[in-house]
C-alpha cells in the first residue's frame, strides 16, 4: 500500500511539471510585459523595473528562478498588485472562490435532484411541465446575461438583496451569486434526475416492488434513489469544471475578489507570476484530489493496488 | 452507491461550514457616523507612491498623503504641508515653509527631511520607480531646517508647483520603512501625511480609509471613514450606484447613455478633462512615411462632431488641436481645416486621397488597431465607415488585447493606424506637447521634426512666461500641418454623485479629494 | 426530435437566405438610425444597434458565426477524441493505460484558464477560437470512445478481419470507427451547444470575433448592456440562442433515446 501511494505521489510530479512549463511558456509568449502602459516609461526607467523583477534575464534563466522558487514554496511576488504575493493574493481569493462553489453545488443538487425526482413522480403533470420548462431554459441562457437581470431585479428595483459584493455585511450578499452559479447546474441536474428516475421506475424490480404493497415514499427512498442519480454522479465532474467557468463570469459581474477574477485581471495585465501561480495551484488541487479520491478506492478494494 | 450519499453529506457539510464562515467573517456594518462609498475603476498597483503608477492609485493616494501643494475642490491650487513659499526673480528657486503643527498619521512630527528622504528613493534605481524622472527639472532639494525646505531647478519649470501636487513627491515616512522594509504599504502599516490613513485593504474589491486625527486639518475633514470599492465594469458600478451602496461613482456606462441621462439627471457629473483621445499613425513606416497628405486625407475624412453626437455622446469636446482646451496660460493652435464645413472636408480630403495615389480601382489597404473595450469598438467602427464613404476604402478593423496593442505600437513594425490617448500629468501644455519630442519614448507615432524640438527647447529656457507660450503654440502650430496624428476628441469626466453628497467640485484634472466632500444629513 | 431537428434547420435556412430578404448590410452605420426598436421603417426588422447598424442581417450574421464556430469546434474535439479514443481502446494494455492517464493529466488542468491564456496571448484569430473551444472539448469524447471500443474489440468480425491480417490501423478506421458512428453523433449534438456557450463567455470577457462581424454572444453581450434602453438588443439574440442550444440539447436527447433503444435490441 505504501509503495501504491508513493508511486502514485511520484507519478504526479511529471505531470504537475508539464503544467508548469506549459503556462510558463504561454504566459511568456503572449505578447507586451506587465509594466506596459499607454504611459510609455523613459527607457532608462522601463529598464530598472525590469531589473527588479528579472525581466531582463534570458527566459531559462527565469524559469530556473521560477522553478527554484516554486520548489520552496515561493509562487513569487505579483507584478499588478505590487503590494502583495502570489501566494497572499490566492489565500485571499480562493476561499471565497470555494465557499461559492461549494454553495453553488450543493444548491444544484439540492434542487436539482429534488425537483427531478418530483417531476418523475408526477410525469406530464403541470408541475412537470413548470420543471421541465425551467430546467430547458436554465440551460440555454448564459451566465452573463441571467447575472446582471437578477441583479437588475433583486437589487436595483426591489432593493431586496445587495447588488455588489465589497463592503455589503452579512450572508445577504451570496444569494445572488450562488444562485446565479447554480441555476444551470440545477437545471441540467434536474433533467438528468428525472429521465433516469422515469428509467428506473420502469423497471421490473421497481413494478415488483409496487405489487408488494409498498408505498412511493418507501419505493423512492429504499429502492430507487441510488440508481436514479448515479448519471448525476458522473456528471460532477463536468458540472465542477462548469462552475469553475461560470465564477470567472459571477466575480466579474458582482465584484467578487476570488481566483476567478484574480486570473482574469493578472492574464490580461501580464502578471506573469499570479497567472502562473493560480493555474499551478488549481492543477495541484485537481491533482490532490483525484490522488486521494483513488488511494481511498485502494483502501477500499484491494484490486486496484495490485494492478 | 455508498460514495453517493456520502458525497452528498459532504458537501451538505461543506455548505454549512462555509456558511457558518462567512457569517463568522462578514466586514461590520458602517459604526463610523458618516461614511462615504467611492466607486474606483480599477485596483490601484500599490499604495507605496513610488511603486504606483495609474490614477485610481493617485487617487487613494491624494486622500492618504499630502504633498507641498495642493488643490482645492474645484481645482485651483492651494497650500498643503507647506503653508507657503516663495519663488526667486530666475524662478530656479522655491523656499517652501512646511506647517509647523503637520504630522504623520501616528503622530510623529512632519520635517523637510523626509521630503528629502523620499525623493532620493524615487529616483534610486533599486527602487524602481514609475515616476522616477518625474521631477527631472529639479536639480537639488534640501532640508533647510526642520520646517524650510529649499528645491532648486535646472532650468524654469512654471508647472512645479502643479507637479508637487503629484503623489510621487509626497513625502515618507522613514521610520516605517526602516522597520517594515518593502511591505510597508499595507493597512496598518502605512504611515501616511494626509487627511486620511489606511485601515483595511481586500485585494480585489475594497479599501477602507478612516479619518487621520493628526492630520493638521482635520477638524475641517466631515467625513470620517472612505471606502473605495474597486468596480472595474461600469455597468456593475452603475448597479451599485442605483441600489444605493455607492455616493460616487469613477465612471459612467458608455453604452445607453441616454438612458443613465434619464435615470440620473441632476446626480450625472460631466466637465471636461486635459485628455485626448487619439488614433496614432506609425510614421516610420509606408504608407505613412513620409506621406502628410494622405495623413491630412484620413484625419479630414473624420466627422468628429457627428462622432461626437451620435457615438460618444456625452459631452466630449471634438479635437481639432493637440493640447486640450482649458490648459493654463495656453490657447491651443487649431489644424488648418477645423474653420470648413464637413463638406468641404471631405472634398478636400477625396482630392488629398487621389493625389496621394489612391482610387477606387486602386484604395488604400489599411489596418486599424484598437484594444478591447466598447467606446473603442464603437469609435473605430465609425471611423471605419466614415473613411468608406468619403474615401472608399475598407480599413480592416483589429482588435487586441490592451497589452498587445502597446506592444505593437512600441514595436512600430506592423501597426498603421492605432487607437491612443494620453492624460495631463499636469496643467500645462508642456505634458501633452512634450511626448512628441522625437527622444522621447512616449512618442508612439515616431514622430521626428528638428524644428519641433528646437521650439520646445528654446521654450523651456524662457523665464517670461508669455514669451515660453508663444514658442509651444508654435510648435503645437508646426507639428499640427506635419498631421503625426489624428486628434479625435477631449474626454469629459464623468460621475454619478449622490445628492447627499456636498462639496463636489468639476474640474479639469478631474481630482476628487474626500476631505473636501460632506454628507449632508438624510432627508 | 423532429421538432428540434427542423427547427435547427429552418434557423439555418434563414441564416443563410436572410441576407437576401434585407435591404440592409451587416456593416453599414447609420447615426441617423440609432437604436431604432423593431418595425418596418428602414426595413429594420429586428430593430438597430447604438451605431444603427441593422439588427435582423446582423443576428443572422451572429447564428452562421456561431453554428461555424461550434460545428468547426467540434469536429476537432471529433477527430482528436475519435483517433485517440479508439487507438487507445483497441491496442489496450499498458499503451491504453498510459494513453488514458494522459486523458487524466489533462482534465487536471484548468482548461478554461489556458483559453483565456491563448485568446490574450494571441491576435484575435478565428481559427484560434475553433482549435481552442475543441481543444476543450475532446477528453470526453476520447473516454466515450475508448469504452465503446474497448467492447467492439471483443466482437467476432473484429476477430475475423485480424484473422485474416489486416493490420490494426485498418481495423481501427475501417472496422471500429464506422461502428462509433452511433455514439459520436449524439456525442457531437451534444458538444455543439457546449462549444456555443464557451463561445459566448469569450464575447462575454471581450475576446470573441473581429467587428464588424458578430455572433450571437457577441450580440447578446452587447445587448446586455443595453437592456434597460434597447431590450430588443438582447431579447431576440438571446432568444435565437436559447433556441438553438435548446434544439440540440432535445436532438441530442433523442439521439441518445434512438442509439440506445437500438442497442438493446
Amino acid at each position: 500500500m505504501l509503495r501504491y501511494t508513493l508511486l502514485r505521489v511520484l507519478g504526479a510530479i511529471p505531470t504537475l511539471l508539464l503544467v508548469v512549463v506549459l503556462a510558463f511558456l504561454m504566459v511568456h509568449a503572449a505578447p507586451g510585459g506587465p509594466f506596459d502602459d499607454e504611459r510609455v516609461l523613459p527607457v532608462d526607467v522601463a529598464a530598472n523595473i525590469q531589473a527588479a523583477y528579472h525581466l531582463d534575464e534570458p527566459l531559462p534563466a527565469q524559469f530556473a528562478r521560477y522553478l527554484s522558487g516554486l520548489l520552496h514554496g515561493d509562487l513569487g511576488p505579483s507584478y499588478r498588485y505590487r503590494d502583495y504575493t502570489v501566494a497572499e493574493l490566492i489565500r485571499s481569493g480562493f476561499p471565497l472562490s470555494l465557499r461559492l462553489g461549494v454553495l453553488a453545488m450543493a444548491l444544484a443538487l439540492l434542487v436539482g435532484i429534488s425537483s427531478g425526482i418530483v417531476a418523475a413522480l408526477r410525469q406530464g403533470s403541470m408541475l412537470d411541465r413548470m420543471v421541465m420548462f425551467f430546467a430547458v431554459t436554465g440551460i440555454s441562457i448564459p451566465v452573463f446575461v441571467v447575472a446582471p437581470l437578477l441583479v437588475l431585479l433583486f437589487a436595483v428595483n426591489l432593493q431586496w438583496l445587495p447588488a455588489g459584493w465589497s463592503g455589503a455585511s452579512g450572508a445577504a450578499k451570496y444569494i445572488l451569486p450562488v444562485i446565479t452559479l447554480a441555476l444551470p447546474q440545477i437545471a441540467y441536474i434536474a433533467r438528468l434526475t428525472r429521465a433516469s428516475m422515469i428509467d428506473v421506475l420502469g423497471t421490473d424490480f421497481i413494478r415488483t416492488a409496487r405489487a408488494q404493497g409498498l408505498g412511493t415514499k418507501v419505493i423512492i427512498r429504499v429502492h430507487a434513489f441510488k440508481p436514479a442519480i448515479m448519471p448525476v454522479l458522473s456528471y460532477l465532474g463536468p458540472a465542477i469544471a462548469a462552475i469553475l467557468t461560470g465564477s470567472v463570469v459571477v466575480e466579474e459581474v458582482f465584484g467578487i475578489p476570488g481566483l476567478g477574477q484574480f486570473f482574469v485581471r493578472g492574464a490580461l495585465n501580464r502578471d506573469y507570476t499570479l497567472v502562473l501561480g493560480i493555474v499551478i495551484f488549481y492543477a495541484t488541487l485537481i491533482i490532490a484530489l483525484n490522488l486521494a479520491v483513488d488511494l481511498l478506492y485502494g483502501v477500499i478494494d484491494p484490486r486496484v493496488r495490485q494492478r | 452507491m455508498l460514495p453517493a450519499v456520502k458525497l452528498i453529506r459532504i458537501l451538505l457539510f461543506l455548505m454549512v461550514l462555509s456558511g457558518i464562515v462567512a457569517c463568522g467573517s462578514s466586514e461590520d456594518a458602517s459604526s463610523s457616523s458618516s461614511v462615504l462609498n467611492r466607486g474606483l475603476s480599477a485596483e490601484p498597483e500599490s499604495l507605496d507612491a513610488h511603486k504606483a503608477r495609474s490614477l485610481q492609485a493617485a487617487d487613494v493616494l491624494r486622500d492618504l498623503g499630502e504633498g507641498l501643494v495642493s488643490f482645492t475642490a474645484t481645482g485651483e491650487l492651494t497650500a498643503g504641508a507647506a503653508e507657503s513659499w516663495e519663488v526667486s526673480d530666475d524662478l530656479l528657486t522655491y523656499t517652501f515653509h512646511l506647517r509647523p503643527d503637520a504630522k504623520w498619521s501616528n503622530g510623529d512630527a512632519l520635517t523637510a527631511e523626509h521630503f528629502v528622504f523620499a525623493i532620493n528613493r524615487l529616483v534610486d534605481p533599486a527602487t524602481a520607480a514609475f515616476y522616477a524622472q518625474f521631477l527631472e527639472d529639479v536639480s537639488e532639494m534640501k532640508a533647510i531646517d526642520d520646517h524650510t525646505l529649499q528645491v532648486v531647478l535646472a532650468r524654469p519649470t512654471p508647472y512645479l508647483l502643479s507637479l508637487l501636487t503629484h503623489p510621487a513627491t509626497f513625502p515618507m515616512h522613514p521610520g516605517s520603512l526602516a522597520k517594515q522594509g518593502e511591505n510597508f504599504a499595507r493597512p496598518g502599516d502605512l504611515v501616511t501625511n494626509g487627511a486620511y490613513v489606511l485601515t483595511a485593504w481586500i485585494p480585489g474589491s475594497l479599501l477602507t480609509l478612516v479619518r487621520n486625527e493628526h492630520y493638521w486639518n482635520n477638524a475641517n475633514t466631515a467625513i470620517d471613514e472612505v471606502r473605495y470599492h474597486i468596480l472595474s465594469q461600469e455597468t456593475t458600478e452603475y448597479a451599485r450606484y442605483r441600489a444605493g451602496e455607492l455616493d460616487i461613482t469613477s465612471a459612467v456606462p458608455s453604452d445607453n447613455f441616454e438612458e443613465v441621462k434619464r435615470v440620473a439627471g441632476q446626480e450625472l457629473h460631466i466637465a471636461p478633462v486635459l485628455n485626448i483621445y487619439y488614433y496614432g499613425y506609425n510614421l516610420t513606416k509606408p504608407p505613412f512615411k513620409d506621406n502628410p497628405e494622405l495623413r491630412q486625407a484620413l484625419s479630414m475624412a473624420i466627422d468628429r462632431e457627428l462622432l461626437v453626437e451620435k457615438v460618444t455622446g456625452r459631452g466630449e469636446t471634438p479635437a481639432y488641436s493637440w493640447v486640450p482646451p482649458g490648459v493654463d496660460n495656453y490657447e491651443p493652435t487649431q489644424l488648418s481645416f477645423a474653420a470648413l464645413t464637413q463638406e468641404e472636408r471631405n472634398q478636400l480630403a477625396q482630392t488629398l486621397y487621389a493625389e496621394a495615389g489612391y482610387s477606387a480601382e486602386n484604395p488604400l489597404q489599411l489596418e486599424l488597431r484598437y484594444n478591447t473595450g466598447d467606446t473603442h469598438k464603437k469609435i473605430a467602427l465609425a471611423i471605419q465607415s466614415m473613411w468608406r464613404e468619403v474615401l472608399g476604402f475598407e480599413v480592416v478593423l483589429v482588435n487586441e488585447e490592451f497589452q498587445v496593442l502597446l506592444a505593437n505600437i512600441r514595436d512600430k513594425e506592423i501597426t498603421q493606424v492605432f487607437r491612443s490617448s494620453w492624460i495631463g500629468d499636469y496643467n500645462d501644455a508642456h505634458t501633452f506637447l512634450n511626448i512628441l519630442q522625437s527622444k522621447n519614448a512616449a512618442n508612439v507615432s515616431g514622430y521626428a521634426s528638428e524644428e519641433y524640438d528646437a521650439l520646445l527647447e528654446r521654450a523651456a529656457e524662457q523665464v517670461d512666461l508669455s514669451r515660453r507660450r508663444l514658442y509651444l503654440e508654435e510648435a503645437e502650430r508646426v507639428m499640427l500641418a506635419d498631421y503625426p496624428a489624428i486628434p479625435i476628441y477631449f474626454y469629459v469626466s464623468k460621475h454619478l454623485v449622490k445628492p447627499r453628497v456636498a462639496g463636489w467640485g468639476d474640474n479639469v484634472l478631474d481630482y476628487h479629494y474626500s476631505q473636501h466632500l460632506s454628507l449632508k444629513a438624510e432627508q | 426530435m423532429k421538432t428540434s431537428a427542423g427547427l435547427l434547420l429552418l434557423i439555418l435556412l434563414l441564416a443563410i437566405v436572410g441576407p437576401w430578404l434585407s435591404p440592409n448590410e451587416y456593416q453599414a452605420t447609420n447615426f441617423d438610425a440609432i437604436l431604432q426598436a423593431p418595425g418596418t421603417a428602414g426595413m429594420h426588422w429586428f430593430g438597430t444597434d447604438d451605431l444603427g447598424r441593422d439588427l435582423f442581417v446582423r443576428t443572422l450574421l451572429g447564428i452562421r458565426i456561431t453554428l461555424l464556430v461550434a460545428v468547426v469546434a467540434s469536429l476537432v474535439s471529433l477527430i482528436i477524441g475519435v483517433s485517440y479514443g479508439a487507438i487507445a481502446g483497441y491496442v489496450g494494455g499498458r499503451v491504453d493505460a498510459v494513453m488514458m492517464r494522459f486523458v487524466d493529466t489533462l482534465y487536471a488542468l484548468p482548461f478554461i484558464f489556458f483559453v483565456i491564456l491563448l485568446m490574450v496571448a494571441f491576435e484575435r484569430n478565428f481559427l484560434l477560437i475553433f482549435v481552442a473551444i475543441g481543444a476543450i472539448n475532446w477528453l470526453d469524447m476520447a473516454r466515450i470512445v475508448r469504452g465503446q471500443t474497448l467492447s467492439l474489440r471483443e466482437r467476432e468480425f473484429v476477430d475475423a478481419a485480424r484473422l485474416t491480417g489486416v493490420s490494426s490501423m485498418r481495423i481501427i478506421f475501417r472496422h471500429i470507427a464506422p461502428n462509433l458512428l452511433g455514439i459520436v453523433a449524439v456525442y457531437v449534438t451534444l458538444t455543439i451547444p457546449q462549444a456555443i456557450l464557451v463561445e459566448s463567455f469569450l464575447s462575454f470577457l471581450g475576446l470573441g470575433v473581429q467587428e464588424p462581424q458578430t455572433s450571437l454572444g457577441a450580440l447578446v453581450d452587447a445587448g446586455v448592456n443595453q437592456m434597460e434602453g434597447a431590450a430588443w438588443m438582447l431579447l431576440i439574440p438571446a432568444a435565437l440562442l436559447a433556441l438553438i442550444l435548446l434544439s440540440f440539447n432535445f436532438l441530442g436527447d433523442a439521439l441518445r433515446d434512438f442509439f440506445d433503444a437500438r442497442q438493446s435490441q
